[in-house]
Parts: structure tokens; C-alpha cells; sequence
């Protein structure tokens, strides 16, 4: 009685000192594992970083280190602006360029299909939909890998080699985000589509009006998801593009060191620096559009 | 404005289900019809086939002149507001209220001077701009009627609208419908399970049990005539008394000899009888023991809930009679009983 008394009087004496909370071992052990997670994350990060500062020598001696050196402007701009590869033939941002073709189409493509796929699965009187939408669920079983080369050969057939359709198109299709568009198309209520037929919208109205305004915070979410998908490829571009102004950042990267063979020291810190580059369009994008990615996941105002 | 006639217009599913009966009736221009009856009895489909959201399987639908059997909702110039509103999330009150007059391609200038004309009159003209996620239910309720309203069509469609909203919202909604419908006298027909919104809207009741229509008529004609005991038994709260009763030798008997009235049907042998709870009256010339074993206090009236001839009963007083539990006397107005066929239960 006596305790609670004191502490009641202790808190109206000076309510700007908070009430602490006794800190409990389990919290200490949570934030120490999640700082640790983190650290890992960043410091290579930080050591890429700070490496682009030093001269390719100092790197080719004694590997990335935290250290400061003077050429991380130098770098930077080589890495943007010189032209490089085998044939000199593309800059850094060109290859940022081609990067964020391949992203956004990448990504805009998979929406647009899948949207289209799950409203015909739901809203239309199909014989086999389930059957059909099943079909679209197990290719998930066969990501791009399975089917290079039949993939590739149509598409050298088809002319496309060294073209953004060709890096783009046969990637489009998405498993996923039809499945995702289903299963919100399936929560948006009956009533809806009968109000907007009693309202004369069509089939086509009905979806640009009213389903893809809906839709916005998934299409949001998957936008971000397949974005970041897409900017990472490496497989196909890398079998589809032979000219290098088509190159993407992350075939670039690597392109830089490969001139080892040649016998001329490695451009760490051009590598390093477009690496740098190449992390930055992703991390902006969760950023910029985080508040719609969690609720594209989470809630829809039906 | 228009007719709706339907000529045994009927419901069967893929599956063999029938849900509507073939039901022929006919709604004369500004008439406000309710369709009522529990879940499950085929009043929304009954009023979907009419807004054709539902395929007509068999029997033909006209508004108007015209037979809309094969009509696109959007061509059959009706309105339909939906039980939970299904406004259009993303979009303003404006929007949702102007969105059917967009798609038949009116003028900009034309549908904001509609849309200004349906808000004021639904008191909606300062929740234009609102999305209806920052609606209450009452005022989501409005942008419903207002999304009916502004079409100006031949016919309103109302399917349960008021279900979702509380208590008094939902007697207040129930007066507005009732006045604006009469204001614009637009042909309306009102589905709803809920007795009470069905006698003191409609002109006409249409009562529908397991996809049948049991009984057409003015709600008086439905409370005093029931034509079934399940009208009986459905219309009313409480609902009127059914009990065992033989008739013999000109007399209504219960309980295997208890005189209550003189049968004034030609009816003979054993029926149902029916009496309304206020038909009752405690005490006077009463012959007949009723027992009293719960006693209803609702403030205006008392509700004596007891057994009469060994059958559950129950008898509706004003405020100023006194009631105790036990057994009294009472008499039941010869003028308001009823007598049911027991198998079949119509009316005698």
C-alpha cells in the first residue's frame, strides 16, 4: 500500500520523468540478435563504400578495407560517365538506363498480365477457370531457368535478341501476382460489380473504373516486389543481350573485372562504385513507396 | 414511372433448385410494394430477376410496356440500392452519385447540376467531396439512394436496404425512404425480413414463403386477414396466437370442451385458431381461463405471456390494466378470430 502510495507521488512530483521499465533479458537478447543481423547487412555495405575511395592498386594489394582514400569522386565518375566493356562501347549510365527499362517494364508488364489473367479467371463465366488458374499456379514450379532455352530460342527466332522486348517479354508472365490479384479480386464484395452493371459499366469500364482504382496498394506492393526482381536479373539478360549497350548494371559489374585475364589491373574502384549504383534504385523504391507496400499487404478499404 | 407486371415469372437453378415459383402479380405505377419472408423464401431473388441481375428462367417481366426479359440491367431504367450500399470505395460521395449518369455519357455541366439536386435533398450537399470510408452508416445509406435517386429511373429496387443500420437510424431511414418515395412517386419495390419495416411502408405486402407468394394485400388486409397461419404467424410482433380448436354445433371449443365463441364460419371439426394477442380482453364477460406466467413490461402496453387450453398464448394489454400472474378470465372478440385448416393451413 505504502509502495503504491510513494510511487504515485514520485510520478506526480515529476511527470516528466518517464516510469522505466526493469529491462528484461529477452529484450536484450532480441535487439542484440537484430543488431548483429544488421551489422552484417551494412558493414559490407560500408566496405564497398569506402573502397571506392582508394586507388585500384591499393585494392588489388590488400583487398576492400575501411579506409579513406581520395578517388571515390574519380571513381564515381569513371564508373558513370567512361565508356567501357570490350567493344568501349557503354557507360555506367547507360547501363543504369537499361537497368531501369528492364525493372519498370519488368515489373508494369507482370502487373498489367496479371491483372487482365485474374479478372478474366474471376469475373467471367470461363469454362476450366479453375482449371486454367491452377495451370498459371504451377508454372511457379517452373521459374526461367527450366525453360532457357526454349525461351531463348523463340526469342532469336523471333528477332528479339538484343532488344528491350526481347529482355522483357518472355519474363512477363507472373504465377504470382495473378494469384495475388485473385485471391483480392475474390474479397471485393458481390455487390459492387451489380451496382456498377445497374450503373451501365461494362466489362472494360467496370475494370479501369472501379477494379484497378482498388487494386492500387496491391498493385503498389507487387510493383515494388517485382521491380526489385526484375533490376536483379542476371541469367537472361545475360543469354539475350550480346551487344553490350544493352548491358544492365549487374551484368556490367561484372564485366569490369573481368578484363583480369587481360593483364591490366581490375578497376575495383569503378566495380565498386557502380555496385553502389546498382543497390541504390531498389533501396529507394522500398523507401519511397513502404507505407503502400505494408498496406497493400495488410488492408484494402472495401 | 411505369408498371411492373410479371407473368409467372419463375426461378429454377442449373442444380434443379427452384427458388421462385412461378408468381404472376402486378405493380401499378407509384406503388410502393414490400416483398417479405424469412431467409431463404426467394424475395431477393425475386427482386434480382427483376433488376436482371438474376436469369429469368421462366414466365415474362415487364416495366413499362416493355418486356425486359433479355434487358441489360443498365437498359431497364431501375435503380437498385443494395443491403450493405456497395458504393464505390475509392470514389467521392460526387463520384458515386454521378458515376451512372457518366457512363450513359451526360454532359458534365447536366450531371453536377443532378448530383447537386440529389445531395440536396438527401441533405448530402456537404459530404460531397468525402469518400464513403468517412461516411456513417446513415449517411452511406443516403449516397445509395442518392446514387438511385439521381437517374431519375422508372423503378426503385431496394434490397433490405436498412438491415445494416442500428435500431433508431433504421426507424428514422425508414420514414425518409417512405417520404421521398412519395415525393418523386417513382414505382418501388422493397425487399425486406423485417415485419415491421413491411407494414409501415408498403402500400401493397407481397408475403412469399419457400418461393411461393402466400398473400398479396394492403398491410391491414394482411394483419386482419392473414390468408395462411404462416401469414399469421410471420406478420405481427408477437405474432398472432394459433391454437388447437374444434368447432361443434356452432360454437369455437378449446381444450376438449371450453366454449370461446360462436363460430361464425360454416367451418366443422378440428381447425386452428387464430387471434390477435390485443384481440384479448382481461376480466369483463369472460368465460375463458387463461394463465398467466410471465408478465412483459414495455412501458405503453404489457405483454402476458401464459398458457389458454393448455396451449402457449399471449395477450396484449394497455398500460392502465393491471396484470398478476395466476389464472384470470378473459374474452376473446368474436369479430377478430380466425379459423384455419389444420392441414392445409389457409384460411377458412
Amino acid at each position: 500500500m505504502a509502495e503504491i502510495s510513494m510511487t504515485h507521488t514520485q510520478t506526480a512530483a515529476k511527470p516528466q520523468r518517464k516510469r522505466r521499465r526493469p529491462i528484461r533479458f529477452g529484450t536484450v537478447v532480441d535487439h542484440a540478435v537484430l543488431i548483429a543481423g544488421a551489422a552484417l547487412m551494412v558493414v559490407p555495405v560500408l566496405m564497398a563504400l569506402m573502397s571506392t575511395s582508394l586507388p585500384d592498386t591499393e585494392i588489388l594489394k590488400n583487398g576492400v578495407q575501411f579506409a579513406v582514400g581520395d578517388q571515390m569522386a574519380n571513381n564515381f565518375h569513371k564508373a558513370m560517365v567512361e565508356k567501357s566493356g570490350f567493344t568501349e562501347a557503354i557507360t555506367g549510365a547507360r547501363m543504369l538506363t537499361n537497368s531501369m527499362i528492364l525493372g519498370v517494364g519488368f515489373a508494369l508488364g507482370k502487373i498489367a498480365i496479371s491483372l487482365i489473367a485474374a479478372y478474366a479467371i474471376v469475373y467471367f463465366r470461363l469454362r476450366f477457370a479453375t482449371l486454367a488458374f491452377w495451370m498459371i499456379f504451377t508454372t511457379l514450379l517452373l521459374p526461367l531457368e527450366v525453360r532457357i532455352l526454349p525461351s531463348y530460342e523463340a526469342i532469336q527466332r523471333l528477332g528479339l535478341t538484343n532488344t528491350y522486348g526481347g529482355l522483357i517479354i518472355p519474363l512477363i508472365a507472373s504465377a504470382t501476382a495473378t494469384f495475388f490479384f485473385r485471391q483480392f479480386f475474390l474479397s471485393v464484395p458481390e455487390e459492387l460489380v451489380e451496382a456498377a452493371r445497374i450503373d451501365g459499366a461494362g466489362p472494360v469500364k467496370f475494370f479501369l473504373d472501379i477494379l484497378v482504382p482498388l487494386s492500387r496498394t496491391m498493385i503498389a506492393a507487387i510493383f515494388i516486389i517485382m521491380f526489385v526482381f526484375g533490376w536483379n536479373q542476371y541469367l537472361w539478360p545475360t543469354m539475350i543481350t550480346t551487344d553490350e549497350s544493352m548491358y544492365t548494371l549487374v551484368r556490367g559489374i561484372r564485366q569490369i573485372l573481368a578484363v583480369l585475364e587481360g593483364g591490366t589491373i581490375p578497376e575495383y574502384g569503378k566495380a565498386l562504385a557502380l555496385a553502389i549504383v546498382a543497390m541504390l534504385p531498389p533501396v529507394a523504391i522500398v523507401v519511397f513507396f513502404q507505407n503502400w507496400f505494408v498496406k497493400g499487404l495488410t488492408e484494402s478499404d472495401k | 414511372m411505369a408498371d411492373v407486371t410479371l407473368n409467372g415469372v419463375g426461378k429454377t437453378y442449373p442444380n434443379g433448385f427452384e427458388a421462385v415459383k412461378p408468381s404472376s402479380f402486378q405493380i401499378t405505377d407509384g406503388e410502393f410494394v414490400v416483398l417479405v419472408g424469412p431467409s431463404g423464401c426467394g424475395k431477393s431473388t425475386l427482386l434480382r430477376m427483376v433488376a436482371g441481375l438474376e436469369d429469368i428462367t421462366a414466365g415474362t417481366l415487364s416495366i413499362g410496356t416493355r418486356e425486359v426479359n433479355d434487358v441489360d440491367p443498365a437498359d431497364r431504367d431501375i435503380a437498385m440500392v443494395f443491403q450493405n450500399y456497395a458504393l464505390y470505395p475509392h470514389m467521392t460521395v460526387r463520384k458515386n452519385i454521378g458515376y451512372g449518369l457518366k457512363n450513359r455519357s451526360v454532359p458534365t455541366a447536366e450531371i453536377e447540376a443532378k448530383v447537386q439536386d440529389a445531395a440536396r435533398m438527401l441533405n448530402l450537399t456537404e459530404l460531397l467531396d468525402r469518400k464513403p470510408s468517412q461516411l456513417s452508416g446513415g449517411q452511406r445509406q443516403r449516397v445509395a439512394m442518392g446514387r438511385a435517386v439521381v437517374r431519375d429511373p422508372a423503378l426503385f429496387l431496394f434490397d433490405e436496404p436498412l438491415s445494416n443500420l442500428d435500431a433508431k437510424l433504421r426507424n428514422q431511414m425508414r420514414i425518409e425512404i417512405k417520404a421521398l418515395q412519395r415525393r418523386l412517386g417513382v414505382t418501388s419495390i422493397y425487399v425486406t425480413h423485417d415485419q415491421v419495416e413491411a407494414m409501415t411502408m408498403a402500400d401493397r405486402i407481397i408475403v412469399l414463403n419457400e418461393g411461393r407468394i402466400e398473400q398479396i394485400g394492403t398491410p391491414s388486409e394482411i394483419y386482419h386477414n392473414p390468408a395462411s397461419t404462416f401469414v399469421a404467424s410471420f406478420m405481427g410482433a408477437p405474432p398472432m396466437n394459433l391454437i388447437d380448436a374444434r368447432v361443434e354445433n356452432g360454437s369455437i371449443l378449446v381444450n376438449g370442451g371450453t366454449p370461446v365463441a360462436p363460430a361464425a364460419s360454416s367451418a366443422k371439426g378440428t381447425v386452428k385458431l387464430g387471434v390477435r394477442p390485443e384481440d384479448v380482453v382481461l376480466g369483463g364477460d369472460g368465460t375463458t381461463p387463461f394463465d398467466i406466467s410471465i408478465v412483459e413490461e414495455l412501458g405503453a402496453h404489457r405483454l402476458l405471456h401464459g398458457e389458454l387450453g393448455g396451449q402457449p398464448f399471449t395477450v396484449h394489454v394497455g398500460k392502465e390494466v393491471d396484470a398478476l400472474t395466476g389464472q384470470t378470465m378473459v374474452q376473446l372478440n368474436p369479430e377478430a378470430l380466425r379459423l384455419f385448416d389444420v392441414q392445409t393451413g389457409k384460411a377458412l
